[in-house]
């Protein structure tokens, strides 16, 4: 069996006045039935390997790889056209905020519906029954009353759960989550990771989950890859990533304050110019090796 | 241009002092953030096209009389209404003989006259009611606005006229007209900018700091609504060369001999039928100029949007 | 207005409302906890309790308020004067929200001194430049050509450059990523020692506030529901149900492993 999804260096230019500016450098990494996590700084690239697989890199910027596969299919192949049936449908993806991502002056449930029409053509009554379901495994205790909220009317937590619910409906084989819960409480986090790993692992689809968060993607992946500047410097299993050897993960790790440990000084990252420079390491594994 | 071929070395030297990440004082900030803001506007070639007008015209202004073939005001009423290209006027004649292209060339500077008054005027005052109802809010912002409203409320010819039948005819009170008419939007923009702005951190941190309303309006808040000003102001340029033409037409503006071009129009306008030319002319140069200053706007807000720069 | 007791900051029994009639929120209410003169205090919350808005009751931002802040043993009244703001400063969240798009740094510095009435300008901007370790070279730059990080540097050097004794935090490291946020912190707590300051630090990160504070208050919906020492805290020593819960998504994401 093969992976669902494989990128073989992919790379993600932008002209600039001083020249070209490569967000992505040659990356390589595959994703099977797995959550996979992709952990960077800002400007590391993480977001925008995220835009890549969907071809969602506007002009000017370029897009560039060998490929990238969708069980075998390359999607570089595939027309404008084609593409959007990908997005949404087969691949869906989930912003840091929702408030961008919701339209302020359609009811949250119509919103829903309307995605789910367009895709399965069912009828109104149907995707309003799919919705409400939906809806209620994101653990929307009220969802009658969701359907027929505004966007403005609802919390970061329950905007991001109503997201979640929106993005599966189409039965998607990938979900992309950049930055899912960077703006919620923590303790709203907590709740919100919960609910999309179960529906994750339920569906037996497969997950990208992009973060800066080195602690929330440790215990929540199966498998990450540290980006640096464009490049995979590092990537392991998520459950040792704290036995990392890459100077970078390692000083990244160090560089945050922990409650049981308390230091005067906290170690500072030391940045090598050699990071940026070393060629990508490939984040490619068969799918047999995971389990 | 010539810079370049002359001195190459130099002038290599000096883009890169202008262009550089790490300006080593207050004057070379400035410049390379300037120079900056210039590179874009070169790359809009829109942009271009109507600074190059506008160039033109004030160099036309400048140069008048070297540039005018006669006197704009010389008569000759036995070539009255000669038609283009004929009898030596390139543009034609006028119905006292007078040349047309002549008159346009000294009313270039009665338009520039008008047109720069009009910029720097209205909205400075539209400026500081804007920015003052817009950081001081209550009372005062009422009050000011209702008066802005109340001035929005009149058609703007109207209003001008009014005011000119008050005043007396004549070019400068034509230009206080415009100036009273035309400020009301430029208040609300302001105010409207203010409103965004006085609620940012950096406006809090120098609250903070102890700085009064006086110097957080001018010293801070100025400086950011000055470029939704100028994109306005240079977008309605057409506008007030216009109105201010209008008025001319009307009988208002400028007063005849004066070669100013809505002046023009109006005295064409008797013969428009059988002579196009009288009225065409200056028509033509009105248009020709507003289309300009239109161009300038456009880019202007390409590179000065504050929204596109703040990060 | 420097005493040399031990007042920093006082609270009694504040709150503080937005709005008026039956629009009115109480974001703070009945708050007390005081910081000795020397101290870090730590304020920790959720978004929306009310943890911030202590801090702009203080600075006057928010000017609808009741009850006793007192500031170097001095009780504050609707306004502030020079003197206030000579001796208390503010750090804000967004380092991209807190600069003057259209002022190099060297000016945001300069007017900063200037409302002051310092002379040496030139010398003191060198100077507090080097302290926050920012290189002379930043002195004209403009905000769009920093990072994050080296703006946050610029508004801890504007703040730091009329010589307050009372530094007031706002999430000042919550906007930047984890590396640049051990470079602030590390600054923040050696700019402490060498220059004497009193903090007050807001923050939704515990183990950030636990760095930086030996005492800490936890906020929930506008009150204050338990102060801790910071031995506490790391002790996990809590008895209020909410900061436990704090506590647990804190440490949790660790120990999940």
């Amino acid at each position: 069996m093969t992976n669902l999804l494989e990128v073989k260096n992919l790379t993600v230019k932008f002209p600039t006045r001083h020249g070209v500016f490569e967000a992505v450098r040659r990356i390589s990494f595959s994703l099977g039935r797995e959550r996979l996590g992709i952990v960077g700084e800002s400007g590391s690239g993480k977001s925008m390997t995220g835009r890549a697989i969907l071809r969602l890199i506007k002009s000017p910027g370029i897009l560039e790889a060998d490929y990238i596969t969708l069980e075998g299919k390359d999607l570089l192949t595939l027309s404008e056209k084609e593409m959007r049936r990908v997005r949404g449908h087969r691949i869906s993806m989930i912003m840091q905020d929702p408030k961008f991502s919701l339209n302020p002056v359609m009811r949250i449930g119509d919103q829903i519906c309307e995605g789910y029409r367009l895709h399965a053509r069912a009828s109104r009554a149907e995707a309003k029954k799919k919705t409400l379901s939906m809806l209620e495994t994101v653990l929307i205790r009220d969802p009658e009353r969701v359907f027929n909220a505004y966007p403005h009317e609802m919390s970061g937590g329950m905007g991001q759960r109503i997201m979640i619910a929106m993005m599966l409906i189409p039965d998607p084989q990938i979900l992309i989550a950049d930055e899912p819960t960077s703006a919620l409480d923590v303790t709203v986090q907590k709740e919100v990771l919960e609910i999309m790993d179960k529906l994750v692992r339920e569906r037996g689809m497969g997950l990208i989950f992009i973060s800066h968060d080195l602690n929330v993607v440790s215990a929540f992946c199966d498998r990450v890859l540290i980006m640096y500047s464009g490049r995979i410097v590092e990537t392991c299993r998520a459950d040792q990533l704290h036995e990392a050897t890459h100077p970078y993960t390692v000083g990244l790790l160090n560089s945050i304050p922990q409650l049981e440990h308390p230091v005067d000084h906290l170690e500072v990252l030391q940045r090598d110019d050699a990071w940026s420079k070393d060629p990508s390491v490939s984040g490619i594994v068969e799918t047999e090796e995971i389990a | 241009m010539s810079m370049s071929t002359e001195l190459p070395q130099k002038s290599s030297s000096l883009y890169e002092w202008l262009t550089t990440d790490t300006p080593t004082s207050r004057k070379q900030a400035r410049l390379s953030s300037w120079y900056r803001s210039w590179l874009e506007l070169r790359s809009n070639p829109m942009a271009m096209f109507g600074i190059a007008i506008l160039l033109a015209l004030v160099l036309i202004a400048w140069f008048a009389p070297l540039l005018a073939p006669q006197s704009p005001f010389t008569q000759d009423l036995a070539a009255r209404l000669t038609p283009p290209g004929e009898g030596g006027y390139i543009l034609g004649s006028d119905s006292l003989g007078r040349d047309i292209l002549s008159r346009l060339i000294y009313g270039s500077r009665i338009t520039l006259y008008i047109v720069s008054l009009v910029a720097l005027m209205a909205p400075i005052v539209g400026l500081f009611v804007g920015t003052a109802a817009g950081y001081l809010g209550g009372w005062i912002d009422v009050t000011l606005m209702r008066i802005t409203d109340i001035f929005l409320a009149f058609p703007k010819l109207i209003l001008a006229l009014a005011f000119v039948s008050a005043l007396g005819a004549g070019i400068e009170n034509a230009v206080l007209a415009i100036v009273l008419t035309s400020w009301p939007p430029y208040a609300r923009i302001a105010r409207a900018e203010t409103l965004t702005i006085r609620n940012a951190d950096f406006i809090h941190a120098i609250k903070l700091q102890g700085a009064g309303a006086l110097r957080i309006i001018t010293r801070h808040i100025w400086p950011l609504c000055i470029s939704s000003l100028v994109i306005r102001v240079t977008l309605d340029m057409a506008g007030i060369i216009l109105t201010a033409a209008g008025l001319g037409f009307l009988g208002l503006g400028a007063q005849p001999p004066s070669p100013e071009w809505g002046a023009m129009i109006s005295a064409g306008r008797k013969f428009i039928l059988d002579h196009w030319w009288v009225a065409t002319m200056p028509g033509l140069a009105i248009f020709i100029v507003s289309l300009a200053f239109n161009l300038l706007g456009d880019g202007l807000r390409d590179v000065l949007d504050p929204k596109k720069n703040s990060k | 207005m420097s005493q040399g007791n031990n007042a920093g900051i006082g609270l009694e029994h504040v709150n503080v409302w937005f709005g008026e009639h039956e629009e009115r929120v109480d974001a703070v209410k009945d708050a007390g906890f005081a910081v000795p003169f020397g101290g870090s205090f730590g304020l920790v919350g959720e978004s929306g309790s009310g943890k911030s808005t202590i801090l702009r009751a203080i600075t006057g931002l928010a000017p609808d308020w009741s009850g006793k802040i007192s500031v170097l043993g001095q009780d504050l009244g609707q306004d502030r004067g020079k003197e206030f703001y000579s001796a208390v400063q503010m750090v804000f969240q967004d380092p991209y929200a807190s600069l003057h798009p259209r002022q190099t740094v060297d000016r945001v510095l300069s007017e900063a001194l200037s409302l002051h009435g310092f002379d040496t300008i030139n010398d003191r901007i060198i100077k507090i430049l080097d302290d926050v370790g920012l290189d002379q070279s930043f002195r004209f730059r403009w905000p769009h050509q920093l990072s994050g990080g080296q703006r946050q540097r610029v508004a801890i050097a504007r703040a730091l450059i009329i010589e307050p004794t009372i530094l007031l935090l706002d999430e000042p490291t919550s906007a930047l990523d984890v590396s640049v946020q051990a470079e602030i912190l590390n600054l923040l707590t050696r700019l402490r020692t060498e220059r004497g300051l009193t903090y007050l630090m807001v923050s939704h990160d515990l183990a950030v506030v636990g760095h930086m504070c030996s005492e800490i208050a936890v906020m929930n919906d506008g009150e204050i529901v338990e102060v801790l020492s910071v031995e506490d805290l790391r002790a996990l020593k809590a008895n209020h149900p909410y900061t436990r819960q704090l506590l647990d998504a804190s440490v949790q994401k660790r120990k999940n492993e």
